[in-house]
C-alpha cells in the first residue's frame, strides 16, 4: 500500500477526531446560551482565564465546557456498594464509542484525486484516489445502525449496575424505547435505499448532488425525513423523548449513580449521538457535500461557469457538508426547548401505531413510483 | 365516582403535532433571532438578565446604603457626638466616644466630637433609626452603595475615617442642609454674645 494512503487514513482518522471533540463540548455551550436566548437570559458566560489587566477572556462562555470537564475529572468517581463495579465501568464506554464510531462511514467530501489537487478536475479524472471518508464500507449505512445499535446496550447496563431503582427503571424505559425507535428508524430509510438504489452513503450524495436541488432526500422523500428526524431525536435520547432520564419521576434516570467523567461520558455520548444522526440526515436528505450549482470543475449559474480547481472544490464542499450539520444541530437544539416531554405511553404509542405504519406505507407507495418511473 | 372529565378534541391537524410543532418553533426560533442579533441596549431585545457585576442597576434613590458621616465646610464631622444615633440604634452597633473640644476651639463649650466612632456594619440591620434619630444630618445612609464583602470580619468594622471618605450617591461629602457655626449671624441658638434670646 502507497504510503501517501496510510498518510491520507491517519489524516482523515485525524479530521474526524477533531470534528467531535471540538462539536461535542461547543454543542454543551450551544445547547445553554441557545436556551438562554429563547428563554429571555444571557446563559453560561462568565468562565474565564485571566489575561492580566483585571481582564478576563470568556469567549462568550466557551470556556464554561472546559470547566465543566475540568470538574468532572476532579470529581469523586462514587460506585455504588453492592452495585456492579465491571459493568459501572463499561456502561459509559458502551455508550460512546459506537457513536465515535459511527463517524466512520461519513462522508463529509467527493472522492480526492490526489494528482489533481491543484488544476480543474478533467471529466475523467486518473491517478491515486482517496475517499473523503474513514472508511468506505460496502454495508454502508447498516454499519451505522449496527454500531449505534449498541448504545441501546450501554444504557441498560447502566442502569442494571447501580444498584438504584430510579435507574433501573431509567434504563428499562431507554431500552424499551431505543429498541423501538430503531425499527421505524431503518424502515423509514429503506425507501430511500429504494430510490437511490444503494447503501453507501457517499452514492447517496452522489445521486442527490447529479440531480441538482431539487434532487435533495428532502424533496424526494420528505415524509422519510420527519420519520427518520424524529426517530433520530428519539435515538439520542433528547427533549421530546428524554423519559430514561426524566428528572421529574426518575432522579437523573440510568446514570443517576454516575459521577464525574463517567457521567460525563454518557452526555458526550448523546451530543456526539445528536451530531452522528444530524450528519446522516445531511447525507440523505440534504445533499451532503453537495453545493447548489457546484460541479466538480466549478461552479455553473445562469449559464456562467466560475472555474475552481480541485483543492477549492473539496473544501467548499466539506464546508458545505459542516454547514448543513450545524444547521440541523441548531434546529434540533431549537426542538429540544420547544417542546415538552412526551409520556411514555405517549413515546410508545407514537412509535408502533403511527410512525411505523407511516413508514411501511412510504415503502409502499415509494416502490410503486420507482417501478413505474424505472421502466 | 369520579368526574370523567372529557378530553379536549382535537383537529387532524393538531393530531398530527408537525403542524403545531411548527407553530411552537416559529415562536422559539423568533425570540431566538430577536435576542441573539439584537443588542443588549436595543429596544427589541427583550433579554432581561443583568450582567452583574459587569452592568449593575442603579438602586433607588431612598436605598439605605452603608453609612457615612457627613462633613462640615472645614472638613471636620458634622457629629456632636450626642449619642442618639446610639441610643436609637436596635442592633447597638454604633459604639461612640464623645471628647471636647481644645479650650482655644471657637466650638469649645458648645458641642462635643466624637473622638472614636464605630459602626459595626455586620450588626447593622440597615434600619435607617439612627439617621431618623441624628438631629444634626450627621449621619447618613445615602451612598447608594451595599456593604462591599469580605472574607474578614475586620473590615465591617467601620470607623471614623472610613465612615468620612465615603461620599454620598451625588459624590459630595457634605450635606444640603445649611449648617450654622456658632458666632454665625445665622445661628439660631444661645451663644456668647448672643446670650439673652
Amino acid at each position: 500500500m502507497d504510503s501517501v494512503y496510510v498518510i491520507a487514513l491517519i489524516g482523515k482518522i485525524l479530521f474526524v477526531l477533531v470534528i467531535i471533540l471540538t462539536f461535542s463540548p461547543v454543542l454543551v455551550w450551544v445547547d445553554r446560551r441557545q436556551s438562554a436566548m429563547i428563554q429571555d437570559r444571557l446563559g453560561p458566560i462568565k468562565a474565564g482565564i485571566p489575561i492580566g489587566g483585571g481582564k478576563t477572556l470568556t469567549l462568550a462562555g466557551l470556556l464554561h465546557p472546559l470547566a465543566d470537564a475540568l470538574k468532572f475529572m476532579w470529581k469523586e468517581d462514587f460506585i455504588p456498594p453492592k452495585g456492579d463495579k465491571l459493568l459501572h465501568a463499561l456502561a459509559p464506554i458502551i455508550s460512546v464509542v459506537p457513536t465515535i464510531a459511527a463517524f466512520a462511514v461519513i462522508p463529509f467530501g467527493d472522492t480526492i484525486y490526489l494528482d489533481h489537487l491543484f488544476d480543474v478536475l478533467p471529466a475523467d479524472p486518473s491517478g491515486r484516489a482517496v475517499p473523503f471518508q474513514v472508511a468506505s464500507l460496502n454495508v454502508g449505512i447498516l454499519f451505522i445502525f449496527a454500531v449505534t445499535g449498541t448504545g441501546v446496550v450501554g444504557a441498560a447496563i447502566a442502569g442494571y449496575c447501580s444498584d438504584n431503582k430510579y435507574a433501573l427503571l431509567g434504563g428499562l424505559r431507554a431500552a424499551g424505547q431505543m429498541v423501538s425507535y430503531e425499527v421505524t428508524l431503518g424502515l423509514s430509510l429503506v425507501s430511500c435505499f429504494m430510490l437511490y438504489n444503494t447503501l453507501l452513503l457517499e452514492d447517496m450524495v452522489r445521486w442527490q448532488a447529479e440531480r441538482g436541488v431539487l434532487g435533495w432526500g428532502i424533496f424526494r422523500q420528505p415524509l422519510a425525513f420527519i420519520l427518520f428526524y424524529v426517530g433520530a431525536i428519539a435515538e439520542s435520547k433528547r427533549v421530546p423523548f428524554d423519559l430514561p432520564e426524566g428528572e421529574s419521576e426518575l432522579a437523573a434516570g440510568y446514570f443517576t449513580e454516575y459521577s464525574g467523567m463517567k457521567f460525563g461520558m454518557f452526555m458526550m455520548g448523546e451530543y456526539i449521538a445528536t451530531v452522528v444522526s444530524c450528519a446522516m440526515l445531511t447525507a440523505i436528505f440534504f445533499g451532503g457535500w453537495d453545493v447548489p450549482f457546484m460541479e466538480l470543475d466549478g461552479i455553473h449559474l445562469f449559464g456562467q461557469h466560475l472555474v475552481l480547481n480541485h483543492l477549492t472544490v473539496t473544501v467548499l464542499q466539506v464546508l458545505s457538508f459542516l454547514f448543513k450539520t450545524i444547521l440541523l444541530l441548531w434546529l434540533t437544539m431549537m426542538i429540544r426547548w420547544s417542546l415538552p416531554r412526551f409520556r411514555y405511553d405517549q413515546v410508545m404509542k407514537m412509535c408502533w401505531r403511527y410512525m411505523l405504519p407511516l413508514s411501511l406505507l412510504n415503502i409502499f407507495v415509494t416502490g410503486l413510483v420507482v417501478l413505474f418511473t424505472a421502466r | 365516582m369520579a368526574k370523567l372529565i372529557p378530553k379536549p378534541k382535537m383537529t387532524a391537524a393538531e393530531a398530527a403535532y408537525v403542524p403545531e410543532i411548527a407553530k411552537g418553533l416559529r415562536m422559539t426560533i423568533g425570540r431566538f433571532i430577536k435576542n441573539t442579533f439584537t443588542s443588549r441596549q436595543s429596544e427589541s431585545n427583550e433579554i432581561d438578565t443583568v450582567d452583574y457585576p459587569e452592568e449593575k442597576r442603579t438602586y433607588p434613590e431612598r436605598f439605605r446604603g452603608i453609612h457615612r458621616l457627613t462633613h462640615r465646610a472645614d472638613g471636620s464631622p458634622r457629629c456632636v457626638a450626642c449619642l442618639c444615633c446610639s441610643t436609637a440604634c436596635p442592633a447597638q452597633c454604633i459604639h461612640i466616644e464623645a471628647a471636647e473640644y481644645g479650650a482655644d476651639d471657637p466650638r469649645h463649650g458648645y458641642e462635643r466630637f466624637p473622638k472614636v466612632f464605630v459602626i459595626d456594619e455586620l450588626r447593622c440591620i440597615f434600619c435607617g433609626f439612627c439617621v431618623e434619630a441624628c438631629p444634626c444630618d450627621a449621619i447618613r445612609m445615602d451612598s447608594g452603595m451595599h456593604m462591599p464583602p469580605s472574607t474578614r470580619r475586620e473590615h465591617f468594622i467601620f470607623d471614623k475615617e472610613t465612615l468620612m471618605a465615603i461620599p454620598g450617591a451625588d459624590g459630595t461629602f457634605e450635606t444640603g442642609n445649611p449648617r450654622h457655626e456658632p458666632g454665625d449671624p445665622s445661628h439660631p441658638g444661645v451663644d456668647r454674645e448672643h446670650n439673652h434670646h
